[in-house]
């Protein structure tokens, strides 16, 4: 590696890993330990708690591999403390559980979304593995049978969101999960979904494409995907959380936002939020209420299913309780019938569309300004570079960050308030060509002109972000 | 009790004068009446072809989907809601084409509902191409020299993907294809019916007169629960050699029913309401 050319900024504290991994008595494999202990020390943390945790992983492979682990942990950590001894932060000090009333938890974006989905009711799951959502699946099905929902591995994508549908259809509170590729097969459902007013909920974690792209890596290329997929139009509800914590709280809504406007909720994250783990403030359900809309699973008299409404939203009833309908993917009348005629097309299609209207005043709250309100430079993004972007406003007593945490409907009047007033906005995306700036544009009228667009799968890096700021604030080239 | 006239709809059929598609729905109907299939008890599926029309004139709530996906939606309404009889209608474009992987997997799954599959040999409603069950050489729109693929015996391949009640009905026998309904849907599992149906516009070649001169029935010593004896009979397809009844039928739990969450009530009537969560989220601190 040629040190020379390292940013500059860093801490360059060397190690000779190989060298002391030999005298911990193992070979290269123990190189990866030594590290492990020397940036213990630099984190400020604890090298017995390390050698604990080193015990719990390593313990079946037998006492050998301990005490060699052991030593190489303890040979990184003395190394880093006799030759860097100022080099050190309080990243990793120990946190007074006992005095803290509530416990933190540690979770990651899959877990997250998983999590919601048992918290908000999930009765119904079909999951076709993929990265980076697989483990969505995983800890669905190992709880299935302590909370009584079902998960179903399919045959394909295309079969999970027909499974969902169906399911939905019945009367089950239903989602799936998917990456890009295997929302490209579910797009036709997507829209089958949308004209049978079907509620599902859809977790979509995108990672770089197109194709098979870079599959272990991260992306935010899917926005307009997700908003356009699909022939013809109708209402999706988009939401866009930017880290674990939002993801839970976020697809628990999702269930209630489905079943609320009967049409699909897709919560679209990336693989930088499902597979980094977050600490976390302990999961709270309490303020948590099942809405299931204007359903009912008693018969109804003159029962019509696609009733006109002001609202957009007519009374949704499942088979079996003898309320007859038909759920079809054709256009179709109040009961569900084929129906091509002029003004029942008209009245339909408006039918549909106002329930995202509907949505917008009920449920949309206002996206979350970080920072403070007045600022020389404002930091617009969405999704996973939430947390660098909260990181770097606290550097800064004169910069702050708008996330957009709904992209359909979409917070139009206050996007256009803060960047009405902001001096110097700059927008953060993960894609090459802007997906969110275009939206912005679209329903705002509004051009984010100084845009940090980075599309090589990895995150936005905090670093990045302060230099891209201090080169706004020092005038230079932005 | 269900009437004939409880099943009607403002609706009459629009498929041709002597479409399969009369006879097979006539069938249905009785089936419904017989058995008192009703909105209370009994739910629909259709795919999208000739077949898929059904649903307009047959008053049984109903889920009319996208071409070929009718199959994974009849099975996520079953997991949803395991007492309800669910019959998906398909045809063979619907479900041995564009649907062919839902179909190959709801044969190995089990799950407890009926497909009923027109059989008419090609696309109709699309006014008349070749489909995965036309013959070799036959003509259509889309084969004008010909058809150079083989077919597949939708039959054949159900069986050894490992559905657990194979048949196969002509539409033109209204009684018998009837007691197939009834049977089909009794039986504990996936139940496929292949029905021959005419398409009178379409297949000059499959016609009424056809099916009757060269169908027969299986006999009385026929034994369906010999999987190998039902391989080499669902295969024969051929001048006066075309059988018609139950090839193959196994007894195995069906998929509802080994589910541990169902044991009870049907996933719909559990609670979506789950207030304590502590032990599931304590595993994460």
């Amino acid at each position: 590696m040629d040190v020379s050319k390292l940013p500059e900024g860093p801490n360059l504290c060397p190690v000779p890993l190989s060298l002391l991994a030999k005298k911990a008595g193992g070979g290269e494999l123990l190189i990866n330990t030594v590290a492990l202990g020397a940036v213990t020390f630099h984190l400020g943390g604890d090298l017995e708690i390390l050698k604990n945790l080193i015990k719990d992983e390593y313990g079946d492979k037998g006492e050998e591999v301990v005490v060699a682990n052991h030593k190489a942990a303890e040979l990184g950590f003395e190394f880093a403390l006799e030759n860097y001894p100022k080099v050190v932060s309080e990243t990793l000090k120990p946190v007074d559980t006992m005095s803290s009333a509530v416990p933190r938890m540690v979770i990651n974006g899959n877990e997250a979304a998983a999590l919601g989905a048992i918290a908000g009711g999930v009765q119904f799951a079909a999951i076709y593995p993929m990265s980076p959502i697989s483990n969505i699946l995983h800890v669905l099905a190992k709880h299935q049978e302590t909370y009584g929902y079902v998960y179903k591995q399919p045959e394909d994508e295309i079969s999970a969101i027909n499974m969902i549908m169906g399911a939905s259809f019945a009367g089950a509170r239903v989602m799936t999960a998917t990456s890009g590729g295997g929302f490209a097969l579910m797009s036709e459902g997507y829209g089958m979904a949308g004209i049978a007013e079907l509620p599902i909920v859809i977790v979509e974690g995108q990672r770089g494409g197109p194709a098979t792209g870079i599959p272990t890596w991260s992306s935010q290329g899917d926005l307009r995907f997700v908003l356009h997929a699909h022939q013809e139009d109708f209402p999706r509800i988009v939401l866009t959380p930017g880290d674990p914590e939002e993801t839970f709280y976020m697809t628990m809504e999702a269930f209630n936002l489905a079943e609320k406007y009967q049409t699909p909720v897709v919560v679209l994250i990336d693989k930088n939020i499902c597979e980094n783990d977050k600490s976390i403030n302990y999961l709270d359900i309490s303020k948590y209420e099942v809405d299931r809309g204007n359903f009912t699973m008693e018969k109804v008299e003159d029962y019509k299913r696609y009733e006109l409404a002001e609202d957009g939203i007519s009374q949704r009833s499942i088979p079996g309780v003898g309320n007859f309908f038909i759920a079809t993917s054709d256009e179709h009348d109040a009961i569900g019938y084929s129906n091509e005629e002029i003004q029942n097309r008209n009245d339909q299609m408006h039918k549909r569309m106002t329930k995202l209207e509907t949505c917008a005043k009920r449920d949309m709250p206002e996206p979350e300004l970080f920072g403070p309100k007045e600022a020389d430079v404002t930091l617009i993004s969405w999704g996973s570079n939430k947390g660098s972007l909260q990181h770097a406003v606290k550097e800064f007593d004169n910069v702050n960050f708008l996330h957009l945490a709904w992209a359909n409907p979409f917070p139009v009047e206050k996007v256009k308030e803060v960047l009405e007033s902001a001096k110097h906005p700059i927008l953060f995306e993960c894609n090459y060509t802007a997906h969110m700036g275009g939206i912005i544009r679209e329903r705002t009228g509004i051009d984010i002109k100084d845009k940090f667009l980075k599309f090589d799968g990895r995150p936005i890096y905090v670093e990045e972000v302060i230099e891209k700021i201090n080169s706004v604030l020092k005038g230079g080239k932005s | 009790m269900t009437t004939l006239n409880d099943l009607k709809t403002p609706f009459k059929p629009n498929w041709c004068p002597g479409c399969g598609n009369l006879p097979l729905w006539a069938a249905f109907k009785n089936a419904a009446v017989e058995e008192g299939w009703d909105n209370t008890n009994t739910a629909i599926v259709a795919g999208i072809g000739c077949h898929g029309h059904i649903v307009n004139f047959t008053k049984l709530t109903s889920f009319e989907g996208l071409h070929g996906r009718p199959v994974p939606v009849a099975a996520g309404i079953k997991m949803a809601n395991h007492r309800l009889n669910v019959f998906v209608f398909g045809g063979d474009g619907d479900q041995l084409g564009e649907g062919g992987n839902h179909f190959i997997h709801a044969c190995r799954r089990n799950h407890d509902y009926t497909i009923v599959l027109h059989d008419n040999g090609l696309y109709a409603l699309t006014t008349g191409q070749t489909s995965p069950a036309t013959p070799h050489d036959f003509k259509t729109k889309s084969t004008p020299q010909g058809n150079p693929d083989y077919p597949f015996m939708p039959t054949t391949l159900a069986i050894a993907a490992g559905a657990t009640f194979v048949a196969r009905a002509f539409a033109g026998d209204i009684e018998q294809l009837k007691d197939l309904f009834i049977e089909a849907n009794n039986h504990k599992g996936i139940a496929i019916i292949d029905v021959l149906q005419p398409c009178f516009t379409f297949n000059k070649e499959f016609t009424h007169e056809f099916f009757q001169k060269n169908t027969y029935y299986l006999g009385d010593d026929y034994d369906p629960t010999d999987k190998t004896a039902a391989f080499v009979k669902s295969q024969e397809f051929g001048l006066k050699s075309i059988p018609l009844g139950v090839f193959y039928k196994e007894d195995k739990p069906s998929y509802e029913g080994d589910l541990p969450q169902l044991k009870g009530a049907p996933l719909i009537e559990h609670s979506p309401v789950r207030k304590d969560l502590d032990e599931l989220f304590k595993k994460y601190i």
